[in-house]
Order: structure tokens, then C-alpha cells, then sequence
């Protein structure tokens, strides 16, 4: 596969990337592990007139702690977020999530903000985004701002990025301490992303009532959802087998269900139900 | 003597390729060489209007476009190699550029060339084809209705031949007790090798010598094909195998883009290189399978089964590749009862041209297709009469006396015990006890099953005499020649082809054990058709059965040479002399001995050799097996499915293969681990999928599932060694035995599993879906 021409330049600062992106007026892209962007380049399916290199901006490698919130600069690799103390610590469905993420070298190259900003459907970090609360952190032209993800992502590889900006981190709520997690995925035989994945953060109180539940569920339609529905019949119950049955029923609720090659609509609401089941209990019990 | 043959020697072949010093077609770089591409038609049927090369030729550094029209007259039609007879086979014509229509998305419309590969890839976006699109033929069974487009306007009900074998009278149906019908698709499959398809040409004008590096299982054939294509003698036309990163059946054929590379680098009299893309592969390059096979099997309560009927409908794609025509038919159709005593069979085959890419052998090409059927309708009718799957077959199976064993097609089979793997592998498995904690796990709701495959297939090919018979366009005899150097280092040259199997390492321990010299001593050369007289390449499991063979018999002509030298030297009679462990000596005095270097020296000096006696240490063998060989054995698939989501675990798999003589245990697991790798993919992932418009909706590896390592248990392999009468080694050939045994072996074990809920069969690849829709179904009812 071979793309067709374009210019290279590297930049060393976020305010360098968004001259960048002014100068060349629309014809710029941000690379940086180019695991989303080199395949679209190889199958001519993009064709931008420059790439702008931020892969070595040092300001957005960060890992920090800010209050009740983790900050991931948007350049952290799969790899260096599941290995991450900090990560591991406080958003541990962070790290279980993108270590499921592609493969050995896909890892080692693609980032978290890459992953974020080319919003492929089936990608498995948006699940942990959502039940993990995660901000969409940006700088542009007019300075910074921040989104949630449901703003952020409109659609299959639509996103609400602003032009000539750059998203630089994420940032994500740390879950509170008695709550467990977990991210159970099927991957598709061939090409490793979710059939469906499904990510939980959820906890009991002192009387075995579930205080806290968060459910997010990827790869079954045009973009990753809280499974609002069934957060909503877990809340305030006590902890049974039979309230996690009954409230996984509406797993498919929140979601547009897609129909594609490997399984039909039908038969994802199936794993929609069944999959959030087992990653509740595998949480809970 | 030392033994070399039957050690688990580690590959010859692989310091070399894993330190990056193999040297593939990629890695060929020629002085002034150009760049092709071959522009391919996106769409399943139309008519070329017009083509616009113009924008294009403006592209920096393009050299040359050719469309179909300009190689008209230059360039001939790539013909398939094998004519089945009395099937009325209708041959239309495939010119290497589609001239004013085109039949498959794939079929090459123009070929660029380049200076460099971004400019190749430049121009030929800018090319300009004007289409017309026609409805196409996709499915082969709609093909064939009398409304279906035609792929090809003079060849009626896209009907490619018509094949028919054996009879099976009505009355024998009637009588029987018991009988059941089913449909199955074994469904297209892509070979897949990690290499794709490449070719480069170099053409000296000054001698008139075309040199072709391809990536050929077979460059002999690829010369004599290409030959005639490229209208230029085979003396001049030299075709070499590089290093090759797998094959599987899809670089057997002889392509049109081969071709186009030869014709442009003598066109242009500069080197040409053709690398093909992955995704090109997936609509290129020829795939396998594709054959809805229906069956009717009849037999006793009492568990004979007395006759089988078979219809294979068979997808040959928009032309007939290579070995295509041979696949349903031959392949397939003499092979259709296995192992199985069933008194009378009969097979026919409609080969169907369709507008998808065409389909040619695939490892194992037929008889994974009739091991897939007969499996399958053997465990079905077992399960109709109430019997136990491996009962039925111990019931049915041809036994150890009755070899050799004539099966109802009139195929000999070779030599067999079946009993003998059947027998090991249930030990294996533990047979009794899976069966017993079986009961306990369907108590609980578990799902586990167990499947079968008692397989045979037809390999070595084989008797030159009857490829002739079956229309085959080749000998396949196998040529070597054993050339000892003057310091007692050999040179073997050998006419197959290898590009994976190994066959440095298991055509060096024949000849290490036979002249007692180490394997650092011995070269062999493969794959260059001006270095090996002759050959006929490397498929359906003939290398070492025919080529090891020809091996072995011109290494004891080297021994019987050097007897006489030695016995002259020694001053005694050449039957006093003994050959052990590469010492030469004399019997009853040990100490009166030349070591084989020694020989060597004098052979090749002929200072002083035996009158009547030429210089020089060499033979040659060309050896035609009197039959083809017939390994066998059981496999035996444990799985468990889980209900709620249709997905499939595969606990255990165990093979235990009896391919004759084992040359190296650790290369023949390497083949049967390969060989179930591709053979489960088949059940349980891959597959190709045409939309109704022919476009293939399965042509990246985001869709097209390859099983990776990880999908698989830790397979347990064993060998049973039932030796072959037909070759002086005793070998059989085990590159295909794990596609042949382990597609209905999953399918039996998954049905297994799915017995409570009454489900008899559901079509590959056995996606989680389907599964979980026959049990919802099931439980709806």
C-alpha cells in the first residue's frame, strides 16, 4: 500500500502545531502513533497535503493527579497507560481496557488521545471513557476548553474537535474507593475489536445496596453509550443475582444498534444483555 | 548404520530466514529495474467502454501503460492445466488484460509501469476506465438457472463442465432401512500465505533469454505454461522460485500477472518487478473451495451403510485456474466414501463459472471436500440409526486385510490398518471417561461435544500414466540428481519445489543416512529451471513420497558407483564390499576400507578407476511411482459451546496421523500443526463473502478472520508408521492431513455438543451467531 504524496513537518509545542494547522488551512493532520491515520493514508481513503508530527511534544506525555481527577496527556501510548502507577491505582479499568486494545505493536505506538480523536466506533477505550466520567481536554486558537465524551463524539469517525486545535489530555474521575471495575470484551476473530465490550464501575455499601454503578458499552453501534437504563434499575437495590439479571435486560436501551457482516442487530442486543450480566457480577460478586 | 531418517532434527532452513538472510522476490533488486501494477476492475460484470491512460502517462517517471487492446496478438490466453476428460469442459479463453470486458472484481484492465513504486501507484489512480456494468453471476447454484447472466455469452448455464463418476442403482436405495440427506458448503476460503504474489523479469536481448523470478510451487509447469503465453521457446525462458513465504495451493497457478511481467520486461528490455498488495491478494489471487456439496446416504440399521450419493456444485469462479477443473472432480469425486466399504457410490459434479475470482487447489484440494462430506453424513446417519459415532465407523471401515482396498470409485489405496490411529487416539482422548463426564456437564447445562474425522486422502501424485488418464497437463514423475563434489561434499538437485515445507532438512537426513555423510555436507537445489533439468513442483503432498524418492534412488546409484571404485581400489569383487556409516570396506576385513570422501577424490580425479568405469561421482533418478499413496488416521475434536452467546472453546484437539515413513517428526508435527491451523479456520472462522453484486465483502484481515496462534489448545499430535508399498522410502505425505481431518472433526464435535437440543448441522464457519440462532431456534419450538 502506498499513499499518495505528502509534506512532513515536525512540531516541538502545542502552540507550534496550531500555526501549523492555521498555515496550511485545512490540509494539515496530526500524526503522532499513526495507528488510525496510516491505514486510511495506505488505502488513499485521506489524502491531507501535510502531516504535522507531534509525537515529541514533551507537554503532553503527562500522567497527573488533579483533585478527584486523573489528567492522561493525549500522547501516552496503550502500553505506557496500562503500565502506568498512577493509572493502575486510582482507574484501574483504564489499564484493564487498553491492554485489550489491539495487539502487542499496536499498543506500543497508538495513543489514548489518537484513539479518542479518530472516534472509531468499535474502539475499546470509549467504554472506559464513559463510565470513568472522562473530559475531553483541547487547545486551539482561542485557547483551551473542555468536553465530556458524549459532546465530543457525534457520530463514526465525527468528532466536535474544533479546527486548527489540538486535543491534548483526558481526564477521568477517580471512581470512589469501595467500588470494584472491570472491561469484558469479544473480540471479533479477525479484526480484534469489540463485538461488543462492555465496561463497569460499581460498588455496595455497607448493607449490600449498590451505591454507585456505572455500565458503558462499545462496538455495537455508530459509538460507544452509558447504559444508563441499567445503571438506573441497579442504583438503590440490594446486591442479588436476580437484580443483575433483571437490569442487564435493558442494556441495549441506551444504544444504536448496528447490524454488520459478523452479527446482526438482533444478535448484539443478545450480547448486549448477556455481557453486561457477566461484567456485573464479575464486578459485584 | 547412523540413523538420520526419523530424528527430530531442527530445520536447515531456518538460521537463514530468521537472522533476515533469506532472499525473497521483494528483496530482488536489479540494476534499472521498473515498477508495475496491474489496474483492476472494481466491479463484478461490465463492459470496458473506453480507457483514458492520458492524465496517467503525464505522471513523472511512468514508462509505458498497456490496455488489453494493445497486448492483442503480443500476448496469449493463460490456460488451465487440466483438461478433465468426458465432462464436456468448455475452456474460455483468459487474456492476461481483460480486453472489453471484464468478469470478476480483480480482472486485470491495464498495466502500469514505472520508475518507482509511488509513481506506479500515482498513475494508476489517474487512469480513466469507462464502465458499463452488467448484473453478475455470484452463487453457483443460481448460476446455473436458465435465467442466470451469462459470465461468459457462449458457454450456456455458465456451466463449465459436467462430470460424472460411478452409478448407484435405485434398488439398493430402496432396500435400505435408513437413509439421510443433507446439504453442505464448504465455503471459499483465502489460502492467505504470508507472502503475497510477486514476479520480476529480466530479459537479455542480447541472448534472447527471459529470466522470471515468481513466486511458483511449481516453475517447471510455470515455464512450460508460460512458454506458450509469452510465445518464446523453453530454452530461453528460465523461471526461478526465491525464497517463498508459503503457498497453500494459491502459487500453484499460473496467473495472467506473471505474464504481463514477462511481456513487459521483454517488451521494454528492463527488469520489471510486480509486487502484489495485500488487498489486490484478496481479489487476485486464485482462492479455494467453494463447493456446495449434496449427499444422500443409505444403509442398514444394523449400521452398514450401503451406498452414497453425491452432487458437488462447484464455484470455478470467471475462468478455470491451473488445477481448478481437477479439484470437484478427481480430487473430490473418486475420493467420496473415505475409508468406508460402501458398496456403491456415485458422484457428479457441475462446475460453474460465476464473476468472482477463480478458485484452484487449496492444501488438500478435493479431499478435504470429501472428507468434509462423508464425516459429516457418517456421524448423521449414525445419529439417525441411534449408533455410537466411532461404533459406525469401526462398522464400515475398510480393515487391515482387505489392502490393497479398492474403493467403490475404483481408486487402490495403497496400504492402511485404520484401526491402528483410531485405536491410539481414543486412548488419547480417554474416550470412555469424556463420555461419562459428558452426561454429568449436560446435567448442569454445560455444553461440551466430542467429534470424529476417520480420514483417508489421495496424495503423491503420482503415476505419470494415469495423469494422462485423468487429463492432468504434466507428467508427475519427480527428477534428482546427486552430484559429489572432488573433497566429498554433494550437491542434490531436485525438480520440487519447496517454499516452507522443509525439504532442505528431510531431503538432506534421506541423503546423510544413505552416503553416512553429515548434513553440513549436503546442498540441495531447488526451484531453478535452469539448474534442475526437470520437475514437476510441490503440492498435494508429493514432495518426499516422489521427489524424496527419486532422492533415495539416485544416492544408491551414487553407492553403486562407488562400490565398484572402491572394490578396484581395494583389489577385491564389488560384492565383497560393504557400505556402513560412509566407510567403504571389505567383508571379513574391516581394516581394508576407503571412506567416501576418498571415493570422492578418486572418482572425480579418475587417476585410477575400474575399466569400463567414467569419471566423475553423479546420478540422476527420474522416478514415477507405480500409485498414488494414501495416508490416514483419527482426529478427534473436545469442545464446549456457550449457550448464551453461540461462542465455541475448542478444549482438545488430537491428532494421531499415519503418513508412512516418518523422515523428521519435528517438520511432519510443524505440517499437521499448519495443517489443523488452516483446517479448524475453515470450520469455525474463515471465509469469503460475495455480496449480490459480486463485490467481496470479506477483503481486508478486519473481516476475513485468519486463526491466530492464541486461538488454539496445545494440539496432541502422534504418528502411526503404515508403510507404503509404492515408493522405496514407505512415505505418504503429510502436508495436508490437518485441512483433510480437522474441518468435520470440529463440525462433528459442535453438533456433538448441541445434541440436546436436537441440532443436526449448521453451515461454516461456525460464527457465534449462527450457533446461538440454532439454539434459540431450537428452543422456541
Amino acid at each position: 500500500m502506498i499513499p499518495s504524496k505528502f509534506d512532513y513537518v515536525r512540531v516541538n509545542s502545542i502552540d507550534e502545531a496550531i500555526q501549523q494547522l492555521q498555515q496550511l488551512n485545512g490540509e494539515g493532520k496530526l500524526i503522532a502513533g499513526g495507528h488510525s491515520l496510516v491505514p486510511l493514508l495506505k488505502f488513499r481513503l485521506t489524502e491531507p497535503g501535510a502531516l504535522i508530527d507531534i509525537s515529541r511534544i514533551a507537554e503532553l506525555k503527562e500522567v497527573r493527579k488533579e483533585g478527584n481527577r486523573i489528567v492522561v496527556g493525549a500522547l501516552n501510548t496503550h502500553f505506557q497507560v496500562a503500565n502506568n502507577q498512577i493509572v493502575k491505582e486510582h482507574i484501574p479499568v483504564l489499564a484493564e481496557t487498553v491492554r485489550q486494545i489491539g495487539d502487542i505493536q499496536v499498543r506500543n505506538r497508538g495513543t489514548i488521545g489518537g484513539n479518542i480523536a479518530h472516534a472509531d466506533p468499535a474502539a475499546d477505550l470509549p467504554a472506559a471513557a464513559h463510565v470513568l466520567d472522562a473530559k475531553i481536554m483541547i487547545q486551539g486558537e482561542d485557547g483551551a476548553e473542555t468536553m465530556d465524551m458524549e459532546s465530543f463524539v457525534i457520530g463514526p469517525l465525527i468528532t466536535m474537535l474544533p479546527e486548527n486545535s489540538v486535543l491534548t489530555a483526558i481526564s477521568f474521575t477517580i471512581p470512589p474507593s469501595h467500588t470494584k471495575s472491570a472491561y469484558l470484551k469479544f473480540s471479533h476473530p479477525a479484526s480484534g475489536y469489540p463485538v461488543i465490550g462492555v465496561a463497569v464501575v460499581a460498588g455496595v455499601d455497607e448493607n449490600n445496596m449498590i451505591d454507585y454503578a456505572k455500565v458503558a458499552i462499545t462496538g455495537v453501534g455508530d459509538v460507544a453509550y452509558r447504559a444508563t437504563a441499567v445503571e438506573e434499575k441497579l442504583l438503590g437495590q440490594e446486591l442479588s443475582e436476580t437484580v443483575i439479571k433483571e437490569a442487564s435486560q435493558y442494556a441495549a436501551e441506551d444504544g444504536e444498534i448496528a447490524n454488520d457482516l459478523f452479527s446482526s442487530e438482533e444478535y448484539r442486543r443478545n450480547l448486549c444483555k448477556v455481557y453486561t450480566e457477566r461484567a456485573l457480577k464479575a464486578v459485584l460478586f | 548404520m547412523t540413523k538420520v531418517v526419523g530424528t527430530r532434527l531442527k530445520r536447515k532452513e531456518d538460521p537463514k530466514l530468521i537472522t533476515g538472510h533469506g532472499s525473497f522476490a521483494d528483496d530482488i533488486q536489479l540494476p534499472g529495474m521498473l515498477h508495475a501494477a496491474v489496474l483492476r476492475s472494481p466491479h463484478a460484470h461490465a463492459v470496458i467502454k473506453k480507457i483514458n491512460v492520458e492524465e496517467a502517462l503525464k505522471v513523472p517517471g511512468v514508462v509505458a501503460i498497456y490496455t488489453g487492446k494493445d497486448l492483442e496478438g503480443k500476448i496469449g490466453p493463460v490456460p488451465t492445466s487440466w483438461y478433465v476428460p468426458d465432462c464436456d469442459l468448455k475452456e474460455a479463453p483468459q487474456y492476461p488484460l481483460a480486453i472489453d470486458r471484464v468478469r470478476y472484481v480483480g480482472d486485470g484492465v491495464a498495466l502500469v509501469i514505472a520508475e518507482g513504486r509511488y509513481a506506479v501507484k500515482d498513475a494508476m489512480y489517474l487512469i480513466d476506465v469507462e464502465y458499463e456494468t452488467l448484473s453478475p453471476a455470484v452463487g453457483q447454484k443460481e448460476s446455473l438457472k436458465d435465467n442466470a447472466p451469462l459470465v461468459h455469452d457462449d458457454i450456456e448455464n455458465n456451466l463449465a463442465f459436467h462430470w460424472k463418476a460411478g452409478t448407484v442403482p435405485e434398488e439398493v436405495c430402496e432396500k435400505a432401512e435408513a437413509s439421510v440427506k443433507q446439504s453442505f458448503y464448504v465455503q471459499r476460503v483465502a489460502p492467505s500465505p504470508i507472502e503475497t504474489r510477486a514476479a520480476i523479469g529480466r530479459y537479455n536481448p542480447g541472448t534472447g533469454e527471459l529470466t522470471l523470478w515468481c513466486t511458483s510451487q511449481n516453475p517447471h509447469i510455470h515455464r512450460m505454461v508460460l512458454s506458450e503465453v509469452l510465445d518464446i521457446t523453453e530454452a530461453k525462458l528460465r523461471v526461478i522460485s526465491p525464497d517463498m513465504g508459503g503457498g497453500f495451493g494459491g502459487k500453484i497457478g499460473v496467473y495472467p500477472d506473471e505474464a504481463l511481467v514477462g511481456f513487459a520486461a521483454r517488451d521494454l528490455c528492463r527488469p520489471v518487478k510486480w509486487i502484489e498488495e495485500r488487498s489486490e491478494h484478496f481479489t487476485a489471487a486464485n482462492f479455494g473451495r467453494d463447493e456446495v456439496i449434496d449427499v444422500e446416504i443409505y444403509g442398514q440399521k444394523d449400521g452398514t451403510i450401503t451406498a452414497l450419493r453425491v452432487t458437488n456444485t462447484h464455484n470455478v469462479g470467471a475462468y478455470l485456474s491451473t488445477m481448478g477443473p481437477g479439484v470437484s472432480t478427481i480430487d473430490f469425486g473418486l475420493m467420496i466414501t473415505g475409508i468406508y466399504k460402501i458398496p456403491y457410490a456415485s458422484c457428479e459434479t457441475f462446475g460453474v463459472y460465476t464473476n468472482t475470482t477463480p478458485t484452484d487447489a487449496y492444501r488438500g484440494a478435493g479431499k478435504p471436500e470429501s472428507t468434509y462430506q462423508i464425516e459429516r453424513a457418517i456421524d448423521l446417519f449414525a445419529k439417525e440409526i441411534g449408533m455410537d459415532p466411532v461404533e459406525i465407523r469401526r462398522i464400515n471401515m475398510a480393515q487391515k486385510e482387505d489392502f490393497p482396498f479398492t474403493n467403490a470409485q475404483g481408486l487402490v489405496y495403497d496400504s492402511g490398518d485404520y484401526e491402528k490411529p483410531l485405536t491410539k487416539a481414543l486412548e488419547m482422548v480417554d474416550y470412555q471417561k469424556f463420555r461419562e463426564e459428558q452426561k454429568e456437564l449436560r446435567k448442569r447445562g454445560k455444553l461440551v461435544g466430542i467429534g470424529f474425522s476417520t480420514y483417508v486422502e489421495l496424495c503423491g501424485f503420482g503415476p505419470s500414466k494415469v495423469a494422462g488418464g485423468i487429463g492432468f497437463q504434466g507428467g508427475i514423475w519427480e527428477n534428482a540428481t546427486v552430484r559429489v563434489h572432488p573433497r566429498g561434499s554433494v550437491t542434490v538437485y531436485c525438480g520440487t519445489s519447496p517454499h516452507g515445507q522443509g525439504h532442505a532438512t528431510t531431503f538432506g537426513q534421506i541423503v546423510s543416512e544413505k552416503l553416512g555423510i553429515p548434513m553440513d555436507d549436503i546442498e540441495l537445489v531447488f526451484s531453478d529451471t535452469k539448474s534442475v533439468s526437470m520437475g514437476w513442483g510441490t503440492y498435494g503432498s508429493r514432495s518426499v513420497a516422489v521427489g524424496g524418492s527419486s532422492v533415495a534412488i539416485a544416492a544408491d546409484r551414487v553407492i553403486d558407483k562407488a562400490k565398484k571404485i572402491a572394490a578396484h581400489e581395494l583389489e577385491v569383487s564389488v560384492e565383497e564390499i560393504v557400505f556402513e556409516e560412509g566407510i567403504f570396506s571389505v567383508k571379513g576385513s574391516p581394516s581394508l576400507q576407503r571412506t567416501f570422501k576418498e571415493i570422492a577424490k578418486s572418482a572425480n580425479m579418475a587417476w585410477n578407476l575400474p575399466e569400463g568405469i567414467e569419471p566423475s561421482l553423479e546420478a540422476s533418478s527420474y522416478f514415477d511411482p507405480e500409485n498414488f499413496v494414501y495416508p490416514f488416521g483419527t482426529h478427534i475434536a473436545v469442545v464446549e459451546v456457550d449457550k448464551e452467546t453461540g461462542q465455541i472453546e475448542l478444549k482438545r484437539y488430537v491428532a494421531v496421523d499415519d503418513v508412512g515413513r516418518v523422515i523428521n517428526p519435528l517438520t511432519a508435527e510443524g505440517q499437521v500443526h499448519g495443517g489443523l491451523a488452516q483446517g479448524i479456520g475453515q470450520a469455525l472462522w474463515e471465509g469469503i463473502v460475495y455480496s449480490k453484486d459480486g463485490q467481496n465483502l470479506t477483503g481486508t484481515f478486519m473481516d476475513y478472520a485468519m486463526p491466530k496462534a492464541r486461538f488454539f489448545p496445545k494440539f496432541e499430535t502422534a504418528f502411526t508408521e503404515t508403510l507404503s508399498p509404492v515408493n522405496p522410502i514407505g512415505a505418504k505425505g503429510v502436508g495436508e492431513t490437518g485441512t483433510t481431518a480437522s474441518t468435520p472433526a470440529i463440525m462433528n464435535a459442535v453438533m456433538d455438543a448441541l445434541e440436546p437440543y436436537g441440532i443436526k448441522d449448521i453451515e461454516m464457519p461456525l460464527t457465534p451467531e449462527k450457533v446461538w440462532r440454532a439454539i434459540s431456534e431450537s428452543e422456541g419450538k
